[in-house]
């Protein structure tokens, strides 16, 4: 028994330094992974890294508000005085912590809902499943967002659960599709013959199948989830002033456009970058898992 | 006949999923703290009015006798009174809804023509410059939301260089034609106005652009690659080896196969236009259901938040059912069915 | 001396790949005259296909590149020539049947408007009308014993069988009158049951027009029954040809050999032995005789030198150095 969980490991590691390779190997994957790196450790570090760390709170310096790009303020300040690369080092904390928290609340519940879903196919747990994520998925996911964080309280944290509630049935569906189509397979019909368990089979014959769609995925979401969260905290529905949020800037730069222009443009570009990085970085994953389009 | 019966089925599916979106924001809206009736009317109105008032929208009663008395108005085209408009919502959602209708039309157009044409440019000159311009913009397209290209738009054509204007559907200068349709390029045309006709058109181009350029540059990732893996299968080497004209295989033989994906995913883009048009709607001021919406969520205006909600589910679900029928048109072997593989 | 119809001269194929340069064709030298149906025998990856694609043209050129090469159709170097020329060499020379029908057709156009397309396009009389392209079509269906074929030409590939949409790629083939066929692996993606009766079929057709074939396969047995004359190819290069008969019977080169004994036989005696090792990898091909990792007679001018065509006995040709003399 232990000789094969050797071996078993041993290939398995072989595999994952093949996958390495070739992720390495296309200069995109890299860039997206370097990207995605450097903001993650700029908002873990973000009272180390920016230059003004008290402004990201509440800081009023009149003297230094409103400046233009300078030596002292690469990305100038806002009409508080306030320092606007700091703050966006500091929003990048709640991009990625949004990010984080609702994919790993939503994507378990959506992966496990549909895998019973696709296992159980044809019977009722199927159709009150696959029925009640088509009721979620039949309104643009920003929609819904809006409408139950209005009705909730605003507040980075109603956000985060608004955005989760509405992202679990895309993982849902995903998964449901391919546990649908491999459940026939003869590997599952073996596993069933030789007696296994319903939770074996969908954890352990049918999850694996499902890993390199459900990286890619979560790779590709952390964009899209930020993107969402940065639109919510757009109209005022996410983190409230004065918390550094790039969606929250951009919307206050809005107001002092075309002059300041400054205040709105940085926190603008830092999302498209974080959205851009997650997005090649997916790719880059999907291509070194070799999965079809996901 | 299996063409109908497939439409029955997904008519009655949609019916369903319709009827449960109802439930689920119903209970949402209801489920919020606070007090909608004394929320609506305000702190210093006394006590008995708003408890008429209460009676009223029969929020005393159990939440399913409430849903009940939602839907029957909603069958009956009533969805109760705006808080915000002080008026029928119906009327509101029939005011605002052909100027969001308009926006997401013209965006439609523009980000399905241009989409596959670039992505066509792409295939052609496959790993030469063209295709990595395209590519690199498409990247581009597809991360920056749609409220960042308005910004930025907003800031270049409408106050530095000052080409187009930045509020609203017409200049305020301009009568409105005489409304037929509701939307102000079509009317304005029946009218004769070429002058309210242009006007409208140049409003609509920023929030459009805005809207449609992420989707665009999806939709022409989607067609390059479709195309460029086409490209390598066996059919096109026999079309080839038939001494059919190069030419006539792109037009015809590779162009058709190779659009299937993309408009497979151009309901999903619509369907993440009519969020982000919550956003851009805002930002230009454009008198839309999308800004409406924004408004009664903003004030927890629950009749209308519903009625809403339910106009974009409806629109939504019509706009897959579409898409549905296009791809099944153009891809036999999804109309067919597997009837009999080998 | 005949005039050859077919003569691939030392062609080179490589292709441009993520990692480097796939280097497949290593020197191909094969010939045909007017009226032959000629086997192609190698094992799946060896370059058979290629080959094949090449000689129309038809090979994705830009990922592929032809560094070296000649290939003579009727004394005209096919690829020197220009667009027009090759256009109608594709009509009217030379046609191909593909090895995946499933693949081979459009799936989103009926089987009428690719087979008369086709007709158009290829068929020797210029302006037919549409309907006498209809009526062709019916009849080349007809040809290839499928039945109902007005009913076929409404249908799309999805609605047919394996064995249906080959015989429909046949007569896509066969309806130009091409003078020469290259059939690759027709029968490889059928069931057992219906390759005899596609095979069968496609010889009957042959026969009655008179199109000198090439038939591409990996089985033996198709080979023996169907071709009078042989080529073996490994890895990129041909490593014996011979009259079919002859090659059966005394099988030279040792890749052939051992393909030979690779062959269960059905009288049940002996046990049939695999070629131990295995195909080289393209990237960073073995340096002289492709086959010299895994041939039990290797010698030290294998690995330096690539060897040509020795003429072992009469009409029989080996590419070894055991037979230099």
């Amino acid at each position: 028994m232990g000789k094969t969980k050797t071996a078993d490991l041993s290939r398995r590691w072989e595999k994952v330094k093949k996958s390495w390779y070739k992720f390495s190997k296309n200069p995109l994957s890299i860039i997206g992974a370097t990207i995605i790196l450097i903001i993650v450790c700029l908002a873990i570090f973000a009272p180390f890294a920016a230059p003004y760390p008290e402004h990201a709170g509440s800081f009023v310096n009149f003297d230094e508000a409103s400046m233009p790009p300078n030596l002292k303020h690469p990305f100038g300040t806002d009409v508080f005085g306030r320092d606007i690369m700091s703050r966006i080092f500091f929003g990048f904390r709640f991009s990625i912590t949004m990010g984080v928290v609702v994919i790993t609340l939503a994507a378990p519940v959506g992966i496990t809902l549909g895998l019973i879903a696709g296992y159980m196919k044809g019977t009722w747990v199927d159709t009150v499943i696959m029925r009640l994520t088509d009721i979620f998925v039949a309104v643009p996911p920003l929609v819904l967002a809006l409408a139950v964080c209005s009705i909730l309280t605003p507040s980075v944290f109603n956000a985060m659960m608004a955005v989760t509630l509405m992202w679990w049935p895309w993982y849902c569906r995903m998964v449901y599709g391919i546990a649908s189509s491999i459940k026939n397979e003869f590997f599952v019909q073996a596993a069933e013959v030789t007696g296994a368990g319903k939770l074996h089979i969908i954890f352990r014959e049918i999850l694996p199948n499902c890993y390199g769609p459900i990286f890619t995925k979560i790779s590709l979401d952390m964009g899209w989830v930020i993107l969402i969260g940065s639109a919510l905290s757009f109209v005022g529905l996410g983190a409230q002033p004065p918390t550094p949020d790039l969606g929250t800037m951009v919307a206050d730069g809005g107001k002092y456009m075309p002059d300041q222009w400054w205040i709105a443009i940085f926190p603008a570009i830092a999302i498209m970058f974080i959205v851009f990085g997650f997005n090649i970085l997916g790719d880059g994953i999907r291509d070194m898992l070799e999965v079809e389009e996901v | 006949m299996r063409f109908l019966k497939f439409f029955a089925r997904r008519l009655l599916h949609s019916i369903f999923v319709l009827l449960g979106l109802s439930v689920l924001v119903f209970l949402i809206a209801r489920v919020m703290p606070g007090d909608p009736a004394r929320m609506a009317l305000g702190p210093r109105v006394p006590e008995e009015i708003v408890e008429k008032y209460r009676e009223d929208l029969h929020l005393n009663k159990p939440i399913y006798v409430q849903y009940y008395y939602w839907l029957i108005g909603a069958i009956r085209g009533d969805f109760g009174m705006s808080l915000f408009t002080k008026r029928n919502v119906a009327d509101d959602i029939r005011e605002f809804f052909p100027a969001t209708l308009e926006l997401i039309l013209f965006t439609g157009i523009v980000m399905s023509t241009f989409g596959i044409m670039l992505g066509v440019i792409a295939a052609r000159y496959a790993n030469k410059w063209p295709d990595n311009v395209v590519r690199v913009i498409s990247y581009m397209g597809v991360c920056t939301p749609a409220f960042v290209f308005a910004i930025l738009f907003l800031l270049l054509f409408g106050y530095i260089l000052n080409l187009l204007p930045t509020i609203g559907r017409l200049s305020p200068w301009l009568d409105r034609p005489p409304v037929v349709t509701g939307f102000i390029t079509i009317d304005s045309l029946i009218a004769g106005n070429l002058v309210a006709f242009f006007d409208g058109l140049k409003h609509l181009i920023m929030p459009g652009l805005a809207l449609a350029l992420g989707p665009m540059a999806q939709e022409a990732r989607i067609t390059r690659s479709s195309m460029t893996e086409n490209l390598q299968r066996d059919f096109i080497a026999l079309e080839r080896s038939q001494a059919i004209p190069e030419r006539r295989i792109m037009t015809k033989y590779l162009m058709r196969i190779s659009i299937i994906p993309t408009v497979s995913v151009l309901g999903l883009d619509f369907a993440s236009q009519l969020g982000w048009a919550f956003l851009v709607e805002l930002i230009f001021n454009w008198p839309g259901l999308s800004r409406y919406g924004i408004n009664v969520m903003m004030r927890k205006d629950l009749n209308a938040i519903v009625a809403v909600i339910m106009v974009i589910g409806l629109l939504f679900l019509i706009v897959n059912i579409i898409v549905d029928i296009v791809v099944a048109g153009l891809d036999p072997r999804i109309r067919l069915g597997a009837e009999r593989s080998k | 001396m005949a005039e050859r119809l077919l003569d691939i001269k030392d062609l080179h194929i490589s292709f441009d790949v993520y990692g480097g340069t796939l280097k497949v064709l290593n020197g191909v030298n094969l010939f045909m005259y007017e009226g032959e149906k000629v086997g192609l025998v190698g094992e799946t990856g060896c370059g058979k296909t290629t080959t094949a694609k090449s000689i129309l043209k038809i090979l994705p050129v830009p990922p592929a590149r032809i560094p070296k090469g000649e290939i003579f159709f009727k004394r005209q170097d096919v690829l020197k020539m220009v667009p027009k020329e090759i256009q109608r060499i594709r009509a009217q020379g030379i046609s191909m049947i593909f090895q995946d029908p499933t693949a081979a057709l459009n799936p989103v156009f009926t089987i009428g408007d690719q087979l008369m397309e086709a007709i158009k396009y290829s068929s020797i009389q210029d302006g037919l009308s549409r309907r006498e392209i209809r009526k062709l079509a019916i009849q080349t269906l007809q040809d290839v014993a499928l039945p109902d074929p007005e009913r076929i030409l409404e249908n799309y590939p999805i609605q047919l069988s394996g064995g249906m949409r080959q015989r429909i790629c046949i007569a896509m083939a066969l309806a130009t009158e091409s003078q020469l066929l290259i059939a690759d692996e027709p029968t490889t993606s059928l069931d057992v049951t219906i390759q005899d009766q596609v095979l069968r079929l496609l010889g009957v057709l042959v026969k009655e027009k008179e199109t000198s074939t090439i038939l591409i396969t990996h089985s033996l047995g198709i080979v023996r029954e169907w071709t009078q004359r042989v080529y073996v190819m490994y890895a990129g290069g041909m490593v014996e040809t011979a009259r079919t008969a002859e090659l059966f019977e005394s099988p030279l080169h040792p890749y052939t050999q051992g393909l030979m004994k690779a062959v269960p036989k059905l009288t049940g005696e002996g046990i049939a032995e695999g070629i131990s090792g295995r195909i080289p990898d393209y990237l960073n091909p073995p340096e002289g005789c492709r086959f010299n990792p895994r041939c039990p007679h290797v010698m030290p001018v294998c690995k330096k030198e690539r060897p040509p065509f020795f003429n072992a006995r009469d009409d029989h040709q080996v590419a070894c150095f055991l037979f230099k003399e």
